[in-house]
């Protein structure tokens, strides 16, 4: 069980996205899952261990620690990451069902026209409409205010986003104010200044997509309004002539009046 | 041997499982098992290394150690997870049962070896019952054995060989309560979805059979009626309380033909 397994969720959701909703699972998975495992961790690998408080007081530095990293900015990368994929398995547990149903009526004998079989169900790729257009739009709004809580949080924890070399720590039992060294500060911050850039990167996106799903709805209602518009009766009058070409036939006498014009 | 074991395992109970089964099973999966793996457990990675107690007395750190976390919290967790996800086998098993069956007596037996009723539904219902109390039973040891859910960041020690009370200090503590109150909240979230899915396989089962009952009954009053009508107008001859039109018409069912031959002959006496 690791980031595998997620991808493999995720990505089927791939599949029923918008192309910017896949830019979206790319830039996720390369640009953060990935760095996160191959070098994040490698350089946080060691953080407690190389954590060196300037005093021989036991005890000094676990406290000193424990004060300054409530949680380490790994570990809050992870469950950001496990957080802002989520929402994307709301699409896929709304497709499944859809999927579900699709395959209930077909069994019932409703849909033979549109399916060839059950298999052909499962292949059709399911349009963003509907309840669908609803459920893959509030996915896109948890997932920014998920990237948005997250970013919060470390600039909270950790004022700010730059790791400084050394850190003053007097709390209990450490005898007076102590200097703390952090380990590689550095490349921890180039680090983190990375993987913020990713969230914000990613974060532009989700609104992008957002903008994008609902200036289509817009665009789509507008276009339909206004052909309803130019011919508002062109429906009607096709079906009454198609009644008077059929009476004209039948009887062959014109026994139409007071027809809507 | 590793976490993908259960995890595909656990894949397998999928396809039998309710929608809200389908949902504890992600919940599970990404935010316990995943969770646990790519963060929780290097939490926990240097627990013993780092405690530091304030002495220099070989031996005192060790002994200390071990009273305060007689087991893990992160080995405790991942048996919670592996003991949690069990019982679902039970479901897994019994459909296996269904399909031998039909293999060996080379017929169908089965409307399908994985819908959920009778036999299967009773161990679908035993299944979420012991997943309910293994949660249940895994967060009333948590908080018994660690006196809460929260860690403290130092703890005073008195045990031999430290030659006094002594002042021990844990590695990471605020990281490992919040770790502890996301097991805890998931647990719950798990629990809550058993709880609901328990409900709803039980209020389908009454549902079902209160409609069979009810159809039974009315299609029995139904004979009923037709039968006490028939046998009413055979005795007295007077016209019967309950007025049915019908009564000299031609009826298709066998049961009805003794009383509906009754019912005419009387009628073409009279």
């Amino acid at each position: 069980m690791d980031w595998g397994t997620l991808h493999t969720f995720i990505g089927g959701v791939n599949k029923h996205s918008t192309s910017i909703g896949k830019v979206w699972i790319t830039v996720i998975f390369i640009f953060r899952v990935m760095i996160l495992v191959v070098a994040a961790q490698e350089v946080w690998g060691d953080e407690q261990e190389d954590f060196v408080c300037n005093t021989l007081q036991p005890g000094c530095k676990n406290v000193c620690y424990d004060h300054f990293f409530p949680v380490s900015h790994i570990r809050l990368w992870a469950l950001q990451l496990i957080f802002v994929s989520t929402p994307a398995l709301l699409v896929a547990m709304h497709v499944a069902y859809y999927r579900h149903e699709t395959a209930r009526k077909f069994r019932r004998g409703e849909k033979r026209n549109e399916f060839k079989d059950e298999e052909d169900i499962k292949k059709q790729k399911v349009r963003i409409e509907g309840s669908l257009w609803w459920t893959y739009t509030s996915s896109i709004f948890f997932r920014i205010l998920f990237e948005a809580s997250f970013m919060y949080v470390f600039y909270f924890l950790y004022n700010g986003y730059h790791l400084p070399w050394v850190l003053k720590c007097d709390i209990d039992p450490c005898p007076n104010v102590v200097d703390c060294f952090i380990s590689r500060p550095t490349e921890k911050t180039v680090f983190t200044i990375f993987m913020i850039s990713a969230s914000v990167i990613c974060m532009l996106l989700n609104v992008a997509e957002l903008c994008y799903l609902l200036l289509r709805i817009c665009f789509r209602r507008s276009k339909r309004a206004q052909a309803q518009r130019n011919h508002p009766n062109h429906a009607l009058k096709e079906s009454k002539q198609n009644e008077m070409n059929e009476l004209i036939s039948d009887s062959g006498h014109n026994a139409i009046t007071g027809f809507p014009s | 041997m590793s976490w993908m074991f259960l995890r595909d395992l656990l894949s397998g109970v999928n396809q039998y499982s309710s929608g809200v089964g389908q949902i504890w099973l992600a919940v599970v999966f990404i935010f316990r098992l995943l969770v646990y793996i790519v963060a929780a457990e290097h939490v926990w990675k240097d627990e013993q290394k780092e405690f530091e107690c304030n002495i220099r007395q070989p031996g005192c750190e060790n002994v200390c150690f071990d009273y305060f976390f007689p087991i893990s919290q992160v080995r405790l967790w991942a048996l919670q997870l592996i003991m949690v996800s069990t019982p679902s086998l039970l479901v897994v098993l019994h459909v296996a049962y269904h399909e031998g069956r039909e293999k060996r007596h080379r017929k169908k037996l089965y409307v399908s070896p994985g819908t959920v009723d009778g036999g299967l539904w009773c161990t679908y219902l035993l299944s979420l019952i012991v997943k309910i109390s293994f949660e249940i039973g895994f967060l009333v040891l948590f908080y018994k054995l660690y006196n809460g859910f929260s860690v403290p960041y130092l703890m005073k020690c008195d045990l031999k060989p430290c030659p006094n009370t002594v002042d021990c200090f844990i590695s990471k503590p605020t990281e490992k309560t919040i770790f502890i109150l996301f097991l805890v909240i998931t647990s719950c979230l798990c629990i809550v979805l058993n709880f609901i899915e328990v409900s709803f396989l039980v209020l389908k089962c009454f549902i079902k059979c209160f409609l069979l009952k009810y159809a039974k009954k009315f299609k029995s009053s139904v004979c009923e009626r037709q039968s006490l009508r028939c046998v009413e107008c055979d005795e007295t001859g007077a016209p019967s309380l309950l007025q049915n039109p019908h009564a000299g018409l031609a009826l298709s069912t066998p049961q009805q033909q003794e009383p509906k031959i009754l019912c005419d002959t009387q009628l073409g006496q009279t």
